[in-house]
């Protein structure tokens, strides 16, 4: 137990440490360019096919079932829409995506940081005087906590459409019931509480799996066993973050 | 020259490196070697600083490496080549962009320059019209030519080779040993290579220096190795039949 707490305590001083390497002036600002747009792409644009997939889904179902939920006949319908557009701003978009994208992109940052690692890539920059924390990190990092907020209001958007469509195509509500709930009483801070809880997640999925990817020893077992790791402790810390967040800025 | 006084290195309670002196002149090629666990790995490591030593001193040409200032650092990365066991090139980069990453990291030069240089080096390691391949397409005998061009693309003053033999077939090897002594002796670079390989020993080892045990067991160049009488050296180096043989002979024509 007592070496238990240690242990954790001895990970979380190591990963404040990373991070005092990693927010550094990149050594060449065009490398560092380049390598941004790299990480962009591949952490950012390729993750928007399954996040648009999934955000319409989830809004359609969201307002499918708060729609079949509703029986008394005293609770207006138009409840559906506002009940669908609450749940996708404050939570969906922001928190479920957030765990989507650290499984997606937690275990890509962990495996390909990891492989870098035990083919001694990582040694490569050092010995040639390069910051190597800072050349493979800093992008990720710059490149998650900028884009994901685009991402998550296009998640916003795409729910809430996902919603509207579901009652078309399905006739179990109005779609004029849905429209009148979605404008009903919208108060802009909730998005600025989604994009604000969304920069901390980010933050989370670029650092904690880069840590679990650079910190990795041994093989090609200990790099897959490692990215699991990383992907189920950046969602603990993003739901605890979540917890937190919503304290702060909602009571 | 590098030159290594009484290097100790240990990890915990595991001594690994027990005091190590010795010295390796430029323009030479120097070969550790040493059974598995004996201290090689450590000790090149901790030449190229990626180790810290616990007690000694590394010094390039009369400068301390543990006692640069972070500018003489940086201008001491930029004087060592290192070539790793496994080649260690950036899986997602191309041969040309592997080998230009350290012109674009530290030289200010053209895009044009930069192309100019990488074309050379690729074209000393008899490597040309690879230039688009990713280290994924190449064979380990042109990886490892990958990892000697973006080694010397600096122009470096100490060049480090951990295992470039292994995992290689004895024709591949012997041209990247050919390859590395031919670039030592035209850059007057000073090389050190770790190595298991008794062909490279017999072949570049101008000068060899034997781990056991994390100590210096024996040092000498590859003609005083065939005449030396350190039990443990023998054995190593002599393990096989083959070498037993050689070296029977070599003895009895020098006679």
């Amino acid at each position: 137990m007592q070496r238990n707490k240690i242990n954790y305590l001895s990970h979380i001083g190591k990963y404040f440490i990373m991070l005092g390497q990693v927010f550094k002036r990149p050594q060449r600002g065009r490398v560092f360019k380049e390598a941004l747009f790299r990480e962009i792409d591949e952490l950012g644009i390729k993750s928007l096919g399954i996040i648009m997939f999934i955000s319409f889904f989830i809004g359609g179902v969201i307002a499918l079932q708060t729609a079949l939920n509703i029986e008394n006949p005293f609770i207006p319908r138009y409840l559906i829409g506002f009940a669908t557009k609450r749940s996708v701003i404050l939570e969906f978009a922001p928190t479920f995506c957030s765990i989507i994208l650290a499984g997606k992109v937690g275990s890509y940052i962990t495996s390909s940081i990891g492989t870098m690692r035990v083919t001694e890539q990582i040694d490569a920059l050092e010995v040639m005087g390069i910051n190597s924390l800072n050349h493979l990190v800093l992008p990720k990092v710059l490149a998650t906590v900028f884009f994901y907020p685009f991402v998550i209001v296009l998640a916003m958007f795409l729910g809430i459409l996902g919603g509207w469509v579901a009652g078309v195509t399905s006739g179990i509500f109005s779609y004029i019931d849905y429209l009148q709930g979605v404008q009903l009483d919208f108060d802009p801070f909730l998005v600025t509480y989604a994009i604000i809880k969304t920069l901390v997640f980010a933050f989370l999925i670029a650092t904690v799996p880069s840590y679990h990817g650079y910190y990795v020893k041994g093989g090609s077992i200990a790099v897959g066993k490692a990215s699991t790791q990383s992907v189920v402790w950046t969602i603990i810390l993003i739901v605890i973050a979540n917890y937190f967040l919503t304290q702060m800025l909602l009571t | 020259m590098i030159e290594v006084k009484n290097l100790h290195k240990g990890f915990g309670d595991v001594k690994v490196l027990k005091g190590i002196t010795t010295s390796f002149e430029p323009g030479k090629t120097s070969l550790i070697i040493g059974q598995s666990g004996s201290g090689k790995t450590v000790f090149l490591k901790s030449l190229i600083g990626l180790h810290t030593p616990e007690e000694g001193t590394i010094s390039f040409d009369g400068r301390i490496n543990t006692k640069f200032t972070i500018e003489e650092k940086r201008q001491w990365r930029q004087e060592i080549g290192m070539v790793f066991q496994g080649s260690a090139l950036f899986d997602s980069q191309t041969v040309e962009e592997n080998v230009m990453f350290p012109l674009k990291m530290f030289k200010k030069q053209s895009d044009e320059e930069m192309l100019e240089r990488v074309n050379f080096v690729l074209k000393r390691v008899n490597l040309e019209n690879s230039n688009a391949k990713f280290p994924a397409e190449l064979s380990g005998g042109m990886q490892k030519r990958v990892a000697i061009a973006r080694a010397i693309v600096m122009n470096p003053k100490y060049l480090f080779c951990d295992e470039p033999n292994s995992g290689l077939d004895p024709n591949t090897a012997i041209l990247i040993d050919d390859l590395i002594q031919e670039i030592t002796d035209e850059y007057k670079i000073t090389t050190v290579i770790n190595t298991h390989d008794m062909n490279s020993v017999m072949q570049i080892g101008e000068k060899i220096v034997f781990l056991k045990d994390g100590i210096k067991a024996w040092e000498g160049s590859n003609q005083e190795i065939f005449k030396t009488d350190n039990e443990a050296v023998v054995n190593f180096v002599y393990s096989s039949e083959l070498f037993k043989k050689v070296r029977l002979a070599y003895l009895n024509e020098t006679k």
